[in-house]
């Protein structure tokens, strides 16, 4: 078992995304984080999932999901080959007197104050999955009132050259 | 054009003769637009379960799509069952529900359900119209979806008022669809593979499915295993795709197989599989399924293979074109020289020989598989095109294991889902496809009694079949799994053989009704129901206590099948 990126375009059709998530909860396979959006494409939606399983689900995936109607395209996004973000929203309950430290470390960090209450601060932090992590880890201590991130979404990088590992059964 | 009408033109245009179905409120305007006229048939079933598995009775005996027709809410839930069968058994169904006005959907309405939402894991793909404008587009889609790639079934689900609404009608020549690529070619040197492959091996047998049934390859089959020499074993739903008669078919292998079809897969070198799927059912354990062969895995969809069991050579196609290929490829490449085969094809024959499907007669008491066998007999002298359709148990696994088919599309059955009450409705189905067929139903009464309604139909819309009730009084398959693996505690399978009084039943429905109490009676109880002139119920009281043999145990290894309770194993 690992876990893995996989990109998929979609149709944006009604009922397209509960095709998606009830393939998934059907076969039996675990979603860690589902991020869906536009595309360039008015008509087009692209979807990044994280899911762990071993290399046959992923391949099996992969077939299940080429065979829906509204999918377009499965890409598996690979770590070295893929620019992944994620962005996160942690509210930290703080003191008055611990506030000038906490918004300088938080900085520090690369997080941007999103507001400011009487008690508490909302941070927001985009970056790689892994820094999302740190960031998380750095701000508990303070005390996370609440906290919600947006799964992560990654488009191939140009850079990486070739084409991107697509499954083509169905070229 | 009204909507509704534009619904029947669509029908029309994608050559749709019959439909099955029953009327309701959200369905009302297309009904009356059959009232106002069509070159549809409309078969009035009692239950839509009914109308369901009629459509797919249909498409299994013509290798056209089915369609089936109802009403939102409990119309559509009663669809169901045959939509999941169908996805099972990957047989192309289009089934039209009429759902309330698009005003009221979401609201709870009078007969309002979710049927895209219910029926999302068991349809290729679904279609809630709420704009006339795409009603054309959807239709065409619809077909098309549901008979190509991997054929299965589809739902369009169609608001009241867009029925109603008016509209300038036009069909589309071509489906939209971006994301519905499936595979239309194979790839040569997966065929060059398969060839060498086929060329070296020294104990090869074909796996065959209801795919090749689907992809209407049958000849392209028998041709391969002709001019190869490829022994070849065949499914439950494959049945028909290869003459059971032609001597290099092996017959069914799996659970209730042959021990020599079961006994070939596993001391196999190369298993070529073909539009099958490495089901429990086949396999038995799987990692003592076919041990030392290297797979071969022809499929139209790419997700079969390599599903269950790894393929070493796979070719995702059209098994059609690939079989006809792939029999090029091999008579090429066997001009370098095959291995011979000799000592595989004698092996198979002398387990043949010393396995049959076979059990004890005995005095007093019918066997059921006495009244299969004599059915057989008394069939093929009354016709040359008989369809036969089961329901599901041992009656199914007896009329698999005694019945010939020596043509595609002669049986019909519900292998994936076991749906039981599948048999009559399937044979109705099948015999408004071919009217000129003898339809026969080989049941339970377990089965029977679960779609016996649609005698009514069968009699009214003069779709004459003849039923054979396997009545052993019990729920016969789940009364064997009580005696071999719950130490005969009989819980809640015993039916009586008296009640329902089959024949009077029949009756009652307009159709012809006898019983058989003994084995004298059966063959002029027979001959009476195929001259009945209508549709006819055979009610056969057979032996409550005879189990089906052979049989995997569940969990057991394929080739640890048994020919009796407790008997030893005798590893091939």
């Amino acid at each position: 078992m690992s876990s893995h990126t996989i990109s998929v375009r979609l149709e944006n059709k009604p009922g397209a995304l509960a095709r998606v998530s009830q393939l998934f909860s059907r076969r039996g396979y675990n979603i860690q984080s589902l991020a869906v959006g536009p595309t360039e494409h008015a008509d087009i939606s692209r979807l990044t999932l994280r899911v762990d399983c071993s290399e046959h689900s992923l391949e099996q995936i992969e077939k299940q999901m080429h065979k829906l109607v509204n999918v377009l395209r499965v890409t598996e996004l690979r770590p070295d080959e893929a620019v992944e973000r994620e962005l996160v929203l942690a509210t930290i309950t703080v003191a008055a007197d611990r506030r000038a430290d906490l918004v300088s470390l938080a900085q520090i960090a690369g997080a941007r104050v999103a507001d400011i209450g009487r008690d508490a601060i909302t941070f927001e932090f985009v970056g790689r999955p892994e820094q999302v992590e740190a960031f998380e880890e750095l701000v508990r201590p303070y005390g996370v009132r609440e906290l919600v991130r947006t799964g992560r979404v990654g488009l191939r990088r140009p850079s990486a050259g070739g084409r991107t590992v697509t499954s083509s059964v169905h070229a | 054009m009204l909507g509704s009408d534009a619904i029947l033109r669509a029908l029309e245009l994608e050559g749709v003769d019959v439909a099955f179905g029953i009327p309701g409120g959200a369905i009302l305007p297309t009904y009356d637009a059959i009232a106002r006229g069509t070159s549809v048939r409309h078969v009035l079933a009692r239950h839509e379960q009914g109308a369901g598995h009629m459509a797919e009775g249909y498409a299994r005996a013509s290798g056209k799509v089915g369609v089936a027709i109802a009403t939102s809410g409990p119309g559509a839930t009663n669809l169901v069952t045959p939509i999941a069968d169908a996805w099972m058994d990957s047989t192309p169904l289009v089934c039209i529900t009429g759902q309330v006005r698009s005003s009221l959907i979401g609201t709870d309405a009078f007969q309002e359900i979710d049927a895209t939402g219910i029926t999302m894991p068991i349809v290729k793909h679904s279609w809630l119209v709420q704009d006339v404008e795409e009603l054309p587009g959807v239709l065409r889609a619809a077909f098309h979806v549901a008979r190509t790639g991997r054929q299965g079934p589809v739902l369009v689900d169609i608001a009241k008022d867009v029925q109603e609404a008016e509209f300038d009608f036009v069909y589309p020549d071509d489906v939209d669809l971006p994301g519905w690529k499936p595979p239309h070619k194979v790839h040569p040197r997966q065929l060059r593979e398969a060839a060498k492959a086929i060329a070296v091996a020294q104990r090869p047998i074909v796996y065959a499915g209801g795919g090749v049934l689907n992809a209407d390859a049958c000849a392209e089959l028998l041709a391969l295993v002709d001019s190869a020499q490829l022994p070849a074993v065949v499914t439950l739903m494959g049945k028909g795709c290869l003459p059971d008669s032609h001597p290099l078919n092996y017959g069914p292998p799996g659970m209730h197989g042959s021990k020599y079809a079961n006994w070939a897969l596993n001391k196999s070198d190369l298993v070529i599989a073909v539009g099958t799927r490495f089901d429990d059912r086949v396999t038995g354990k799987l990692s003592s399924f076919a041990p030392d062969a290297k797979v071969i895995h022809f499929d139209i969809d790419a997700a079969e293979v390599g599903k269950i069991r790894h393929a070493e050579i796979p070719v995702v196609g059209p098994l059609k074109l690939a079989l006809a290929q792939l029999a090029d490829e091999v008579r090429a490449v066997a001009a370098d020289g095959a291995a011979d085969r000799s000592p595989w094809l004698r092996q198979l024959e002398d387990w043949r020989e010393r396995f049959p499907f076979r059990y004890s007669k005995s005095d007093g008491v019918l066997k059921p598989q006495t009244a299969v066998e004599a059915l057989r007999d008394l069939a093929s002298t009354r016709s040359e095109d008989v369809i036969w359709t089961t329901g599901v148990g041992q009656h199914q696994m007896w009329a698999m294991q005694y019945l010939v088919c020596d043509r595609p599309r002669s049986f019909i059955t519900s292998g994936g889902l076991g749906t039981m009450g599948y048999g009559v409705p399937a044979a109705i189905g099948a015999k408004a496809a071919r009217p000129d067929a003898t339809v026969v139903c080989v049941d339970g009464d377990g089965c029977f009694q679960m779609t016996c309604q649609e005698l009514a139909t069968a009699a009214l819309e003069r779709l004459p079949i003849v039923a054979v009730v396997i009545n052993n009084g019990w729920l016969g398959m789940v009364r064997q799994w009580q005696e071999m693996f719950y130490d005969e505690r009989f819980a809640q399978t015993h039916l009586t053989q008296s009640v329902p009084d089959y024949a009077q039943l029949a009756e009652a429905y307009g159709c012809a009704g006898f019983t058989v109490e003994s084995e004298d009676q059966l063959e002029d109880a027979l001959v009476a129901a195929f001259d009945a002139g209508r549709s006819a119920v055979v009610d056969v009281r057979c032996d409550p206590q005879e189990k089906c043999f052979p049989m995997i145990p569940a969990g057991a290894a394929a080739v640890d099948i048994i020919e009796a309770p407790g008997e030893e194993v005798v590893s091939a």
